[in-house]
């Protein structure tokens, strides 16, 4: 099952590298991980899709927290939260009819066209994980994929939860 | 008052002075020659010269485990630091507190795979506690502040201060300041048990029929050693001890019941496997003490107290965990039951030590010694009683190591160093050359194998430099011979690259260096000679001893096995 984790760490050099290591290191999966420095520059947070059992969640985030950049890690799936993947898909459409069916397709899904030429549409669609890849499914029926990028997920806690220092 | 300004190189230096740092293990190099040039200007921090940077960072660790300092390495950039790298792994696996100071290239040559350069803090990353990097010569002396904090507190570790030789310069002066306290936002170990747990822990124990204490050397680190032998005396409960863990209770202590694991003794692995209670204190439930883990002490309600969160239910799920330190917890758990006036059963408890008696009886440890070779054990047995049981005892990996864990019942805690988690073979010497540093005035014995002996013997350099009269004894089998055990017992007898052909003749090797070599073969001797050659109390003394070469470690738990399956000879099943 997906597991999201948010960590707030020093933005110091090497600190993400001490995250990453620690997961390769003791074999936990990273299915997405995205940063950034927050509003206060001297943090930064990590936003983390990964899995595994209870058991292996439970030491992940022991393991995280023990790191010494780290102050507070939240495991945000078990709770009432928000999540967002921002994805841009770059479609090769070269009829009308191709250009028109992946215009309805993007509304449909809420996207937007954010740049297009004689031949290629590309998409910015956000939303969870799983929409993201119904959409990918629709599309490439009418159309050819040429390029996908995504940022894997962020996520928040609903109401008043933060994480914060 | 006037504000002190110093050189980044002359911080360093003032930094570990104003830290209490007496001595300081290591080897100069192209871009920590400024520090050693501020050494050289001052007399308060002893530098220590070695052979090999691996060897100042194993004296670094002994030098810590045996007291209450910290162990600091100076090492140059590339080579000099990765040669540091098992040296760290062996402290970071055993929580030993240390740090490194390595030298880096200057900041505008990191990234250009300059002369030397290597990226310590990348190498070093997954075996560290922490790591800093100095990007300013101001940050110096807090960063070596911070460095020793974090290597000290909470679970103790291995730090690495890498220094770009820009931020050295001799010529460029800054304000120096000593911060008088460091604290860390992202850094707050817990060191006081959870009230709920401690009750939940104190009231299992009590109402246990038969209660175990598995020990570790997380209460060694903690000091808390006496509040141990408290705890198991109100409990009246057996005490086991781990590797690490060995001299945390007398080994004569009447309620030892010996180390366990892998090794263990029979009463020791006995009682585990039968307990209904078991409280672990500072250890991690390691694949050398669990055996497999499907079958681990299945009756047992397991309470796990431990300083490092992540260490509780990581190899085995905890019933009742207790994060704290251990000497805060012990005194937790005392108090609780003095308070609550809890009671034990007395009678379920004369049952459990009826029972626990009859496994002692087997004797697990004897061994046949009319063979008219000298048995590995029978050595460690006569030093026992030629250092009085009071001697300083490092040791290297191997056969030996276990020989002497099972043979010397250690009377202290810190007494015993040894690489227990990294199981690394050259450790033995550097270390005792370490606790030497720190005791001059003790007997200091390095009980080693022809194997590793030989994975750092160019120390025995240093030992002259420095004039360290330690004793080294080496059990030797020509055999590399835990490795021949286990080809013996898995490997149908195939021994791959198991003996040790050419082996030098050590006692001209020693003397080559300037010491004493002694070669003891003859079993009717072996206490004589052995008490001969610790009378040399100046000199280095290297005591070959030639032992049975098919000697085997038992007791020994069998693969796969519960805790408390074990052979107890070749061939005799339990």
């Amino acid at each position: 099952m997906q597991t999201i984790l948010s960590i707030l760490l020093e933005n110091e050099p090497g600190s993400l590298s001490r995250i990453i290591g620690l997961f390769s290191q003791r074999a936990f999966n990273i299915e997405s991980l995205t940063v950034a420095a927050t509003e206060d520059k001297s943090l930064s947070r990590i936003t983390i899709a990964t899995n595994g059992d209870h058991e292996k969640i439970e030491q992940i985030i022991k393991q995280v927290n023990k790191l010494v950049d780290v102050l507070r890690i939240s495991e945000l799936s078990g709770k009432a939260h928000i999540e967002r993947e921002l994805m841009f898909v770059k479609l090769n459409a070269q009829t009308s009819d191709a250009r028109e069916e992946i215009v309805r397709t993007t509304d449909i899904f809420r996207g937007q066209i954010v740049d297009c030429t004689n031949q290629l549409y590309t998409v910015q669609l956000s939303g969870k994980k799983e929409k993201l890849n119904a959409f990918i499914r629709s599309v490439k029926r009418q159309s050819d994929i040429i390029e996908i990028v995504r940022s894997g997920c962020v996520a928040i806690a609903r109401g008043a939860t933060a994480l914060k220092p | 008052m006037t504000q002190l300004k110093l050189s980044g190189a002359a911080m360093v230096v003032q930094a570990l002075n104003d830290l209490g740092v007496k001595h300081v293990f290591g080897y100069p190099g192209g871009s920590v020659l400024d520090i050693y040039d501020a050494l050289f200007q001052q007399s308060e921090v002893q530098h220590v010269l070695v052979r090999h940077e691996q060897a100042a960072t194993h004296m670094a660790d002994a030098y810590s485990r045996s007291t209450d300092q910290i162990g600091v390495v100076l090492v140059t950039s590339g080579p000099g630091a990765t040669n540091c790298i098992t040296g760290i792994a062996t402290a970071y696996m055993d929580s030993i507190p240390m740090v490194i100071l390595s030298g880096q290239v200057a900041t505008h040559l990191i990234g250009d795979d300059a002369f030397q350069e290597t990226d310590m803090l990348g190498c070093s990353r997954p075996i560290v506690k922490h790591s800093y990097s100095c990007r300013a010569a101001e940050e110096i002396p807090t960063i070596i502040a911070k460095a020793f904090h974090l290597a000290k507190s909470g679970r103790p570790g291995p730090v690495v201060v890498d220094l770009p030789k820009d931020n050295l310069n001799p010529n460029a002066t800054f304000d120096y300041f000593m911060p008088s306290e460091i604290k860390l936002r992202s850094y707050n170990p817990t060191i006081k048990g959870h009230p709920k747990q401690i009750k939940k822990a104190a009231t299992a124990l009590m109402a246990a029929k038969r209660p175990v204490i598995y020990a570790g050397g997380g209460v060694i680190s903690a000091n808390a050693c006496d509040l141990l032998v408290a705890f198991a005396e109100k409990l009246n409960a057996p005490v086991t001890n781990t590797l690490m863990g060995l001299g945390s209770i007398p080994g004569t202590h009447p309620q030892f019941v010996g180390m366990l694991g892998m090794h263990g003794t029979y009463e020791a692995n006995k009682s585990m496997g039968n307990a209904d209670v078991i409280i672990a204190l500072g250890a991690r439930f390691d694949d050398r003490v669990t055996n497999n883990t499907d079958k681990f002490c299945t009756g047992a309600e397991i309470i796990h107290v431990d300083i490092d969160p992540s260490t509780i239910s990581k190899n085995i799920r905890a019933d009742i965990p207790v994060v704290g330190s251990i000497d805060i917890v012990l005194k937790q758990l005392l108090d609780f039951w003095q308070q609550e006036q809890l009671s034990q059963d007395s009678e379920a408890n004369s049952l459990w030590w009826a029972q626990i008696s009859e496994w002692r009886n087997r004797n697990c440890l004897k061994y046949d010694n009319s063979t008219g070779t000298i048995k590995p054990q029978q050595v460690i047995e006569a030093l026992y009683r030629v250092t009085d049981g009071q001697a300083y005892i490092t040791s290297d990996v191997g056969q030996h190591q276990m020989f002497t864990a099972l043979y010397y019942p250690f009377s202290r805690p810190k007494q015993w160093i040894n690489s227990g988690g990294l199981g690394t073979m050259g450790f033995g010497l550097p270390a005792a050359m370490g606790v030497k540093m720190a005791h001059p005035e003790s007997e200091v014995v390095c009980i080693s194998g022809d194997g590793s002996i030989q994975m750092n013997i160019q120390e025995l350099s240093t030992c002259m430099q420095y004039d360290l009269p330690i004793k080294i004894v080496l059990l030797n089998n020509g055999n590399l011979g835990m490795v021949k055990q286990w080809q013996d017992m898995i490997y149908d007898g195939r021994h791959s690259h198991s003996y040790m052909q050419s082996l030098p003749d050590f006692v001209k090797l020693v003397e080559a260096y300037g010491h004493v070599g002694v070669n003891i073969s003859d079993p009717s001797k072996l206490e004589q000679e052995l008490t001969q050659a610790f009378e040399l109390k100046d000199k280095l003394v290297f005591i070959n001893v030639i032992v049975e070469e098919h000697e085997h470690v038992y007791p020994m738990q069998k693969r796969l096995g519960a805790i408390d399956d074990m052979w107890l000879g070749k061939g005799v099943d339990q």
